[in-house]
């Protein structure tokens, strides 16, 4: 369990990170999410202890990660692909964490297997793409088997299968009981991931709730109408307490369901040649929750 | 995977609420937001996913997993707890084995080490060839005082090799560290040991040992070499000979001086180019810069490496205005050394990573 408690990081004069409180669970995906230096990788950086709060606290799994003598058996992390040498071999470079961490070398073996980089164990770090880094970032994170796991942006670089590979992986991390915190700036990579959602913008704290929840927090669903008879439809419509608006010669309805919009045109015989429920998307609710903290922060100006 | 080392806390009232109540086991399947919905505050019955082995029973593949409180979950306490880690004993000496695997595992290190020494024997042997090709002294007295002038040690280590030296030795120290900075990995090092002091501790002494063998071999190569040259005139002298041990020490140990040094300085300017310019500085300009010229220029030029050594190799020293004496020197070495390690060491408690 991460607990961070009214964390505010301030560099020079510019608060990079606002009096962020969340609480990120075990046996769940948790994403974190935000736009590009919505300060994401900063807050990250405090909970690994690698940066220091200004004001506020961050434990992992009750104590400051910074009192933590060794780490990898408490939190598994992969910040940047790029964080390593490349003039070290794959098997160096984590032969060398484990080492630190008094990890038994089979771990090695079998975390690169996990990752499928067994036959580019031996192969210089530098010659890696980008996707092989993330894979063995992800070896990195597994090898002291911590009940925490902390992943920046891990979906980058990778293929579509290595994408559905690393969804599956975090998923049975979190059915297994860890705590896996994923960050994203993009809401369609988080949709197929996490289950609960961290949403920061600008420093802020945006939501921390459910993806349902979230999802729930954005325009709300509306369904949309084709009719030929549209002027006579609209006021039965908001006779029923709908909020209608004229869209590509379509009605957008808004409070109502479909079905009941099928009722009311069938009682009144009204033709109906296109009924359809549009559901908003989370990247909808994701922009828009995250263009008001912006338009907040900017003096309420847009 | 497998899991080594963490176990579940069951049987313990979940912290809070909706993990209780949420099955776990299914959550993630479902991929649709359903997670945290009401639904969770209703007791799961089932028991954990049976492809869970953290949630439950501990597995014991590695010997001292194995925790007398893990309890077996009782009856409808959620099926996934908190797991916790099972966290050996911290030793130091597993810091020295990741920090000497770091070093070993770069071709880069091979290249410096290597490239080094060569430079630096080669610039010896030479010095003892030229001696040895334009030879002047006839007779058995000519050689006689060559030998007590002490010719013969001042070309077992001369200044331009030493000089060299401090400055790759400098390098090498400093890459240590600044290649974790300039790299990233450095980040990576420090969340897998939050214990930074330690991982520099591990590093210096790392350095260290590494530099002292490679200072060792240079040092005592070269003496070997330049000695077997002046041989060819007779002019030779054994590591016995007076002061021969002391050319040999003061030169090797100046190398891992030297490397820790730029360790220190790479750690807190983490930037290899003003790193450099001011090892160059400290090793090279200060002590050519600060001769007998006064006291206080004394004092500063007594204070660096460069003429600690050459008041500790030389064979009946020039008398100078400000004379000191040579345990005085390898306090200078001492003192630099200390000082280096330390700086490496407490400068990366404070400051972001």
């Amino acid at each position: 369990m991460i607990e961070v408690n009214g964390l505010t990081k301030r560099y020079g004069g510019t608060t990079a990170v606002k009096d962020l409180t969340f609480t990120v669970h075990p046996g769940r995906v948790t994403g974190f999410l935000g736009p590009n230096g919505a300060g994401k990788s900063t807050t990250l950086r405090m909970i690994l202890g690698l940066h220091e709060p200004s004001s506020g606290t961050v434990t992992v799994g009750g104590r400051p990660f910074r009192e933590r003598p060794r780490g990898l058996r408490q939190v598994g992390s992969l910040l940047d692909a790029h964080d390593v040498h490349g003039g070290r071999t794959a098997m160096a470079h984590l032969s060398a964490l484990a080492a630190g961490n008094r990890i038994p070398r089979r771990r090695v073996e079998e975390v690169l297997r996990e990752v499928g980089l067994v036959k580019a164990a031996r192969r210089r770090i530098g010659g890696f793409s980008l996707g092989m880094k993330q894979r063995l970032g992800i070896a990195s994170a597994l090898l002291g088997d911590p009940p925490v796991l902390i992943f920046d942006e891990p979906l980058n670089g990778l293929d579509p299968e290595g994408v559905r590979w690393v969804r599956d992986l975090f998923r049975r991390l979190a059915a297994e009981g860890r705590t896996v915190f994923v960050s994203s700036h993009l809401m369609s990579e988080m949709e197929h991931t996490a289950d609960q959602l961290v949403v920061i913008g600008r420093g802020e704290l945006i939501a921390a709730e459910s993806l349902a929840e979230f999802s729930a927090r954005g325009t709300r669903s509306c369904v949309m109408v084709g009719s030929s008879a549209l002027p006579a439809l609209e006021p039965l419509l908001t006779a029923e307490g709908a909020t209608v608006r004229r869209e590509d010669g379509l009605l957008a309805v808004t409070g109502l369901t479909a079905a009941r919009i099928g009722e009311i045109t069938q009682r009144h015989g009204i033709p109906v040649h296109h009924l359809s429920a549009r559901a908003s998307s989370l990247e909808e609710a994701f922009m828009e929750l995250t263009a008001d903290s912006a338009q907040y922060l900017a003096g309420g100006t847009r | 995977m497998t899991n080594t080392n963490a176990r579940a806390t069951a049987g313990t009232p979940a912290n809070d609420a909706p993990t209780a109540g949420t099955p776990i086991a299914d959550a993630p399947a479902t991929g649709t937001p359903t997670a945290g919905t009401p639904d969770a505050g209703t007791p799961t019955t089932g028991t954990p996913d049976a492809g869970t082995p953290g949630a439950g029973t501990p597995t014991a593949d590695t010997p001292g997993t194995v925790t007398p409180d893990a309890g077996t979950p009782t009856a409808g306490t959620p099926g996934v707890g908190a797991l916790t880690a099972f966290e050996p004993r911290a030793r130091f000496r597993d810091l020295l084995a990741s920090e000497w695997i770091k070093l070993r595992s770069l071709r880069s290190t091979w290249v410096a080490y290597g490239a080094t020494a060569s430079a630096v024997i080669a610039l010896n042997a030479g010095t003892a060839y030229d001696t040895y090709s334009n030879w002047t002294q006839q007779d058995s007295e000519g050689r006689a005082a060559f030998i007590r002038d002490g010719i013969p040690l001042a070309t077992a280590f001369n200044a331009n090799a030493l000089m060299i030296m401090m400055l790759a030795l400098g390098a090498i120290g400093a890459l240590m560290i600044i290649g974790e900075y300039g790299t990233g990995t450095i980040r990576t090092t420090f969340a897998a040991v939050p214990a930074r002091r330690s991982v520099m501790a591990a590093k210096a002494l790392v350095l260290t040992a590494v530099t002292t063998v490679f200072g060792a071999f240079a040092a005592g190569a070269s003496f070997a070499l330049t000695q077997l040259i002046l041989e060819g005139r007779d002019a030779g002298v054994p590591l016995s000979h007076p002061g021969a041990l002391r050319v040999v020490l003061a030169s090797a140990l100046l190398a891992p001086v030297s490397a820790l040094v730029g360790m220190a300085l790479g750690t807190v300017l983490r930037n290899t180019a003003a790193t450099m310019v001011t090892a160059g500085v400290l090793l090279l300009v200060l002590p050519v810069a600060f001769g007998d010229d006064g006291h206080w220029q004394a004092v500063v030029g007594h204070a660096t490496l460069y003429q600690a050594w050459i008041r500790i190799v030389e064979v009946g020293f020039a008398p100078s205005p400000f004379p000191w004496t040579a345990s005085g020197a390898w306090t200078v070495y001492a003192v630099w050394a200390l000082a280096a390690a330390v700086l490496a060491i407490i400068s990366v408690h404070r400051r972001d990573q």
